[in-house]
């Protein structure tokens, strides 16, 4: 039996290892990463939805038209938001490097560019609580919406409503990921990963850690572009 | 009906992909030296940057265009550097590319169901529109009525 097996084709379904060529815990993830992508479809659906059904709706450009200690009066329309992207892809290249740092069992490395991107997730947590914190001032909350729509008719709390949802669950992915990278900053000072010879964990990390700046990039085109 | 294209989808392509052996898969692996790995990381970094310049360039352009057809095509541009920006996020970033295409077809094709999802709910939320400002005459009367500014109640104010 043990010649036919060893002179066989060796084939991705016959058993015996992975036909995905990755270790169990990251196909996992990325099972995971797709039930999650559903799930903000389906809520960007439901938004796209309702924005569709209705007639006219507010205007981004007139809605997120601040940024902190802007001078009175002042319109800056899209600012804050793309320092808020830039954040968001810059924390996501230093969290490549960790994982590329990780496959070359570089641990100094490894924790810089980790630390990198954690203090890049609190910035961009920092942006996003000072953002809702002047909505709420401007009276915008769950089932209140003082904006009109881009036509000056009255418009409904949808609006609030799925933008607080959205970004606020997203808000709350990011807030998870820095807690996973802390983690794992923790798991590489104490030397962890170094005993157990690979740093597979961090890629796993590092999956999530995109997945949010992906999420990112259609929160932010569909709330605040389009 | 979109389950059962899924899943005849899945069954297919299980079967087609069958036949790939560890031979090739390593040579998939084997073409990435580290110096090669940080060029990608560098090119994809200004691709991204560059990407989101040009969507904020349009969406700045967009502001003083009033022609509704012409603000539907940059929004369909827009859209379209979306998806290249998830391209190259998940792509490279996440490493889906350089993964065997087993993994790939798994992560890939359930996707596209959106497909379906997003045609079929926003021709929805249309055609609630459309039927709504034909027979709800409360809609109607409210989607005409014009509400005055609150910025404008508030200089009224200090006027007085």
């Amino acid at each position: 039996m043990s010649t036919t097996t060893a002179t066989a084709p060796t084939k991705w379904w016959n058993g015996g290892r992975s036909p995905f060529n990755v270790e169990y815990g990251k196909l996992m993830m990325w099972y995971f990463l797709m039930s999650d992508a559903f799930t903000f479809g389906a809520f960007l659906i439901a938004y796209g939805t309702t924005r569709f059904a209705a007639t006219s709706w507010p205007d981004p450009n007139k809605v997120f038209a601040s940024y902190p200690l802007m001078p009175e009066g002042s319109h800056a329309p899209l600012v804050f938001v793309s320092i808020m992207t830039f954040i968001l892809i810059l924390s996501s290249v230093t969290m490549v490097l960790a994982v590329q740092a990780g496959k070359e069992m570089k641990k100094n490395t490894v924790a810089i560019n980790l630390i990198l991107t954690i203090i890049g997730g609190l910035a961009f947590l920092s942006c996003q609580a000072w953002e809702w914190t002047h909505l709420h001032h401007e009276g915008a909350w769950w089932g209140m919406n003082p904006f009109l729509n881009a036509d000056g008719t009255q418009s409904t709390t949808g609006f609030t409503n799925f933008f607080f949802t959205i970004t606020g669950f997203h808000g709350f992915h990011v807030f998870s990921g820095v807690v996973i990278n802390c983690i794992m900053l923790i798991m590489t000072l104490t030397d962890k990963f170094e005993k157990r010879g690979h740093y597979l964990m961090i890629e796993k990390a590092g999956l999530y850690w995109h997945f949010v700046d992906l999420v990112w990039v259609f929160v932010f085109t569909c709330f605040y572009l389009i | 009906m979109g389950i059962c294209i899924y899943l005849f989808l899945s069954y297919l392509i299980n079967h087609t992909l069958t036949y790939y052996t560890m031979e090739q898969a390593q040579v998939i692996h084997m073409d990435h030296p580290h110096t090669d790995v940080k060029k990608e990381i560098i090119n994809v970094t200004i691709i991204l940057s560059v990407l989101t310049i040009i969507e904020l360039a349009l969406g700045f352009t967009m502001m003083g265009i009033e022609n509704q057809g012409t603000r539907l095509a940059i929004k369909g541009i827009i859209v379209i550097l979306m998806l290249a920006k998830a391209f190259y996020i998940v792509g490279y970033f996440m490493h889906l590319k350089h993964e065997i295409r087993n993994l790939i077809m798994t992560i890939v094709v359930p996707l596209a169901i959106f497909i379906w999802f997003i045609t079929a709910f926003l021709y929805e939320g249309n055609s609630y529109k459309n039927l709504k400002n034909r027979y709800d005459p409360y809609k109607v009367e409210r989607s005409h009525t014009i509400v005055e500014k609150k910025e404008s109640v508030k200089e009224e104010k200090k006027a007085e």
